[in-house]
């Protein structure tokens, strides 16, 4: 029997002094949506370890981390077989709430290093200067032609989220944009 | 052949080839300076009339010297930097694409910045210095190889040293600071809304991207962009020699060239003084200075300067050889032995970017120019680009629009700006104002020197009535070139205005658009070629699919494999048999790309309910129905399966193609129609993967897979759905078929899809097809696909499924629509099937049908068109879908469809044409 496949399990991991690019796979990720000033949201709140953030563009990393995506939306994401979903569901009990699990729908790219937010700026209109992107904020934004969710972690971090039918082309146009700030000879380019 | 360059002047040399014979050029050359140092004067005939034509400025404005590079055409020879081995030839008007792959990359880079600063002159380079001294972001982007606007041009010095030195260490001080951007080589061609700037950086043959596209957002913008020289109109100003003379100083100051070794200057200001100066002690005589003003700007020692008068003829075909001249008012002139003739008709402030900004122009009588003056977008202008044309003014305004600009983006100026020291500068003459020297013939006052307009085109254009600018440009082409019209934009209007008796200032400018300076199509498309021309989106299959060497078809950006051919199979016959496998065995199929949203809440039945021509609230939980959905004016959208995973929760899958728009359609409605109803739609799309197992056989397999699933047809009837594990994977299978025949839907975490799909394929039984045989199978059944035998003109009862709208529900998208008579016109048109008289004949998709067998006289009265076409092994014929008018009152008859010279002959039959008792769903 043919072990799970994650979407970019053929990807050979970028690692250099600057740069590193490496797929996150099979993380828990469960789609929230939940009216902000309910109690259910409270009470997830508390069952998640933070209050989910309100305001737009931001994530918080208590326990799992949480990302928000729209004024009632939030991505939950924890570590690879997470009980996320019955965590959330049991602090919601019977309230109108939408949990989907999404685990599959999207895979993780982590891009790190002191050249992330250079790479990135190949593909991404939007102001990545720590200043106005740093750590705990998020977006749902374009990467090259892919729609991806981006989230700003310490140290130059970044986690891309993106379509699992998406990721081979966002994986290609990533190691192509990143062949500039990589020893020579790091990546075949295409 | 002599060498053009002034004694002593140093520099690496460097070898070029033009027009196949070899030259040497020094470092820092542009090949036009180079080719004025090695005496090549006519670079190619013009386009239109075949004139030789020379090098007429120094940089972007360049309207003659056209040249050919390796694959890249039409670039001009003043902004071509020399290097090794570059092999360039002339144009005349236009250049040849090359065959050949360009192998060199392409990219771009998003910017933001609080101040962007568009210019390294004095204005910029001040604008910059005091907004990076406030911690503010600061872009500085320049589109020379070295910084300082004009200074290396005129040779002035700036804090008591050369202006060029001054220039390249302000910048360089810039260079490397935190939050301080330098690009040189970089040209902002675009200004859009929203302070959106686009620039093109040049970065050169051995750089990891050849040219680099920069799309930058700057809260403020400074523009300090400088001026041109502009041109005069007279006879014979377009042969080899005649130079603006600023640009002749350019080449003597910046690059030690001497553009000629006898002048004349024809000028009306006093600038083209300071040119003679400095063209004369760099070794050019100067014949002399023929000034169009009465009282005129000062000498330059020894030159005879006739006051009052204007160059009325130009000796030499193929270079200037003299000069003819002569008194304004009319008088007798003479004529002037010289090989070079230097233009000043003033300075013209650079507003192009400005005026793409959307900023307003006001036409300023003192410098006879167009210049900024409202503003649209936070956006200022410094320095000569708004009329300050001296060097200490320049740095003042450069320092305080510096300040202003990063004040207004939130940051402080503390301290003050010291500016540097510059020369004293004579107040001089006021300029005046000449744009054409009035002649009985005007055939060879050129006015666009690219597309050879003369006054006397323009004239004949206003002649015959044009009095805009915009018309003229159009009739006369004169600023359509590669150089937009830099220097022939506002001489035309100005000539416009002397036919008419207009002033300047009322005509205007034509519109500035986009880009300042030519951009390469490869430029632009940066990395988006190729593989990564559009994203690809695969399955989790997918390798399998390619290991198994299907070839694809493209749904939307989804690779979906189209068939999988053996050894010999071409795709009829491997169709045929993945059909017949499907109809008499079992085959699978790789189904994940629908798409599949997941509604929750206790409104949810409600809202399907609402969104469906059908009633959905009365699906149960385990059970599943197929759905349609309209559009308000009663035309099908999409369809799809609903399948109910409980009280308050289904998952509705959609077309491949509309997962998006239908997630989209939902997301309306509740956001702006219904807030009321507690709903929540996901996209889960990609979460699954999907294999469709269809065809008699596919109980057993299925049953072997899933020994813990009842798969009888009692215990597991068609259109419900079970949780059960599938290969030891949890899976959600659902009895649903798209053939007609028994068939399954097994879902299961997209991880989990390759491992699904082996094991189905490991039992040895399964013929895998695709969506070829996918089409086949449905259309035989009569099943329609949304988009290819829809066009959102059809209603459910056009595709014979009257049943799927439902008249019991009180309200759902569309159902107003059914009221109306048209939609129950007897002639609208239905889906049906169509035979061909011929079973080997298979008709074209999107061919018409016609009644009689013989084609009427145009106009031909079309009964409608053939959507889906196949050749079919249960029917041993080839069949067709059509809508056809009045289709369904039609069964049996024979219509025709014209085909070349032929009419060929079908019947209309039920577009159900495989088991139409529905016999074969339970296996």
């Amino acid at each position: 029997m043919a072990e799970r496949l994650s979407p970019l399990a053929r990807f050979t991991p970028v690692s250099a002094d600057d740069l590193r690019i490496a797929e996150i796979p099979f993380l828990t990720q469960i789609n929230l949506r939940v009216d902000p000033k309910s109690r259910a949201a409270a009470d997830i709140g508390l069952a998640l370890g933070a209050p989910l953030p309100t305001e737009p563009g931001t994530c918080t990393s208590a326990g799992a981390d949480v990302l928000w995506m729209g004024p009632d939306e939030w991505l939950v994401v924890g570590p690879v077989g997470d009980g996320l979903e019955e965590t959330i569901r049991t602090a919601a009990g019977t309230a109108h709430v939408g949990i989907t699990d999404v685990s599959a729908q999207r895979t993780v790219v982590a891009v790190d290093g002191p050249r992330s937010r250079d790479l990135l700026a190949h593909g991404c209109a939007l102001d990545l200067h720590p200043r106005v992107f740093g750590p705990g904020r998020c977006a749902q934004t374009m990467l090259a032609r892919a729609q991806v969710v981006l989230a700003a972690r310490e140290d130059d971090g970044f986690r891309v989220f993106v379509r699992s039918s998406f990721a081979g082309y966002l994986a290609d146009w990533l190691l192509d944009a990143a062949a500039e700030y990589l020893p020579e000879g790091t990546v075949t380019s295409r | 052949m002599t060498s053009r360059r002034m004694t002593g002047w140093q520099g690496e040399t460097v070898r070029f080839r033009f027009d196949g014979r070899d030259y040497e050029g020094v470092r820092g050359d542009t090949l036009a300076s180079a080719l004025l140092a090695n005496g090549v004067r006519a670079v190619a005939a013009s386009p239109a009339l075949g004139r030789p034509r020379g090098i007429y400025a120094a940089w972007t404005e360049e309207p003659n010297a056209l040249v050919q590079v390796a694959a890249e055409p039409m670039l001009q020879a003043t902004t071509v930097e020399l290097r090794d081995g570059l092999a360039a030839h002339g144009l005349s008007g236009r250049g040849r694409l090359t065959d050949e792959t360009d192998t060199a990359r392409y990219d771009a880079v998003h910017a933001h910045c609080d101040v962007l600063v568009v210019g390294a002159g004095p204005a910029g380079l001040a604008a910059a210095t005091v907004a990076a001294e406030t911690g503010a972001r600061v872009i500085i982007a320049d589109d020379r190889p070295i910084a300082g606007g004009s200074l290396p041009d005129t040779a002035e010095t700036v804090g008591g040293v050369p202006g060029a030195e001054w220039a390249a260490a302000t910048l360089d001080a810039l260079d490397g600071r935190p939050d301080i951007r330098v690009l040189r080589r970089t040209s902002v061609f675009g200004y859009y809304d929203d302070n959106y700037l686009v620039a093109v950086e040049r970065r050169g043959e051995h750089a990891h991207s050849r040219e680099r596209v920069w799309r930058i957002r700057a809260r403020r913008v400074v523009l300090a962009t400088g001026a041109h020289e502009r041109p005069i109109a007279f006879a014979g100003n377009d042969r080899p020699g005649v130079m603006l003379a600023g640009s002749a100083r350019a080449y003597a100051n910046r690059h030690g060239v001497l553009p000629g070794d006898r002048a004349v200057v024809f000028t009306t200001n006093d600038s083209a003084y300071a040119a003679a100066r400095d063209l004369a002690a760099a070794g050019v005589e100067i014949a002399a200075i023929v000034d169009t003003r009465d009282t005129t700007g000062g000498g330059t020692d020894g030159v005879e300067v006739l006051a009052g008068h204007v160059v009325t003829a130009v000796g030499g075909d193929d270079g200037v050889s003299s000069v003819a001249v002569a008194p304004s008012d009319g008088g007798a002139g003479r004529e002037i032995e010289a090989d070079l003739l230097l233009v000043s008709g003033g300075w013209s402030p650079l507003v192009h970017l400005f005026s793409q900004s959307g900023g307003d122009l006001r036409f300023d009588d003192g410098i006879g120019s167009f210049v900024p003056a409202s503003a649209r977008q936070a956006v200022e202008v410094a320095g000569a680009a708004r009329g300050v044309f001296t060097l200490a003014g320049c740095l003042e305004d450069g320092a305080a629009t510096g300040a202003r600009a990063a004040e207004a983006a939130g940051f402080r100026v503390e301290g003050t700006f010291e500016i540097p020291r510059t020369p004293d500068e004579d107040p001089g003459t006021p300029p005046g104002h000449l744009w054409l020297v009035p002649a009985a013939d005007y055939s060879t006052h050129f006015v666009d020197l690219q597309r050879d307009v003369t006054v006397a085109d323009v004239m004949r254009a206003t002649g015959a009535g044009l009095r805009s600018v915009e018309h003229v440009k159009r009739y006369t082409t004169a600023g359509t070139a590669h150089d937009q019209g830099k220097l022939s934009g506002v001489l035309t209007s100005a000539v416009v205005g002397h036919a008419l008796g207009l002033p300047l200032g009322d005509l205007g400018t034509t519109t500035f658009r986009a880009p300042y300076v030519p951009v390469g199509f490869a430029t632009l498309a940066g990395r988006h070629r190729g593989a990564l021309h559009d994203p690809v989106r695969t399955t989790s299959l997918h390798e399998w699919h390619v290991a198994y060497g299907a070839p694809f078809e493209n749904v939307g950006q989804w690779k979906r494999p189209w068939y999988y051919p053996r050894a010999g199979e071409d795709m009829e016959t491997a169709v045929l048999r993945e059909c017949g496998a499907v109809r008499k065995s079992v085959g699978a199929m790789d189904a994940s790309t629908l798409g599949k949203i997941d509604v929750q809440g206790p409104d949810a039945a409600e809202f399907l309910d609402r969104i469906y021509t059908n009633m959905m609230s009365t699906l149960k939980v385990g059970a599943i129905r197929y759905g349609v959905m309209c559009r308000p004016d009663g035309m099908v959208f999409d369809d799809g399966t609903v399948i109910r995973l409980a009280d308050d929760r289904f998952l509705v899958t959609t077309t491949t193609g509309n997962a998006a728009a239908v997630l989209d359609w939902m997301e309306e409605w509740l956001q702006t129609e219904w807030p009321g109803l507690r709903v929540y739609c996901t996209s889960v799309t990609e979460h699954w993967a999907t294999v469709a197992l269809a065809g008699p056989g596919s109980r057993d397999v299925l049953a072997g897979l899933a020994p813990g699933l009842a798969v009888d047809a009692a215990s597991f009837p068609f259109m419900t759905w079970r949780d059960t594990e599938v290969a030891g994977l949890a899976a959600r299978v659902c009895r649903i078929s798209f053939s007609g025949e028994l068939a399954y839907e097994i879902n299961v975490n997209a991880w989990d899809g390759l491992a699904l799909w082996e094991a189905v394929m490991e039992t040895g039984v399964v013929t895998p097809y695709g969506t070829e045989t996918m089409h086949v199978l449905r259309a035989e059944k009569g099943y329609p696909i949304v988009g290819q035998d829809t066009d959102g003109t059809v209603t459910p009862a056009d595709l014979g499924m009257d049943w799927v709208v439902s008249k019991k529900k009180p309200d759902f998208i569309g159902k107003r629509s059914f009221a109306r008579a048209d939609t129950s016109r007897p002639d609208r048109k239905h889906l049906v099937g169509l035979l061909p008289a011929d079973p080997g004949r298979l008709l074209p998709e999107g061919a018409h049908l016609v009644e009689t067998s013989t084609l009427p006289e145009p106009p031909v009265p079309t009964l409608g068109h053939v959507t889906s076409s196949y050749r079919s092994a249960v029917l041993d014929s080839t069949f067709a879908l059509a809508l056809v008018s009045g289709g369904r009152d039609r069964m049996g008859e024979v219509l025709y469809v014209p085909l070349g010279d032929e009419q060929v002959p079908v019947t209309v039959t039920s577009h159900i044409l495989y088991d139409p008792e529905g016999a074969r769903r339970d296996g």
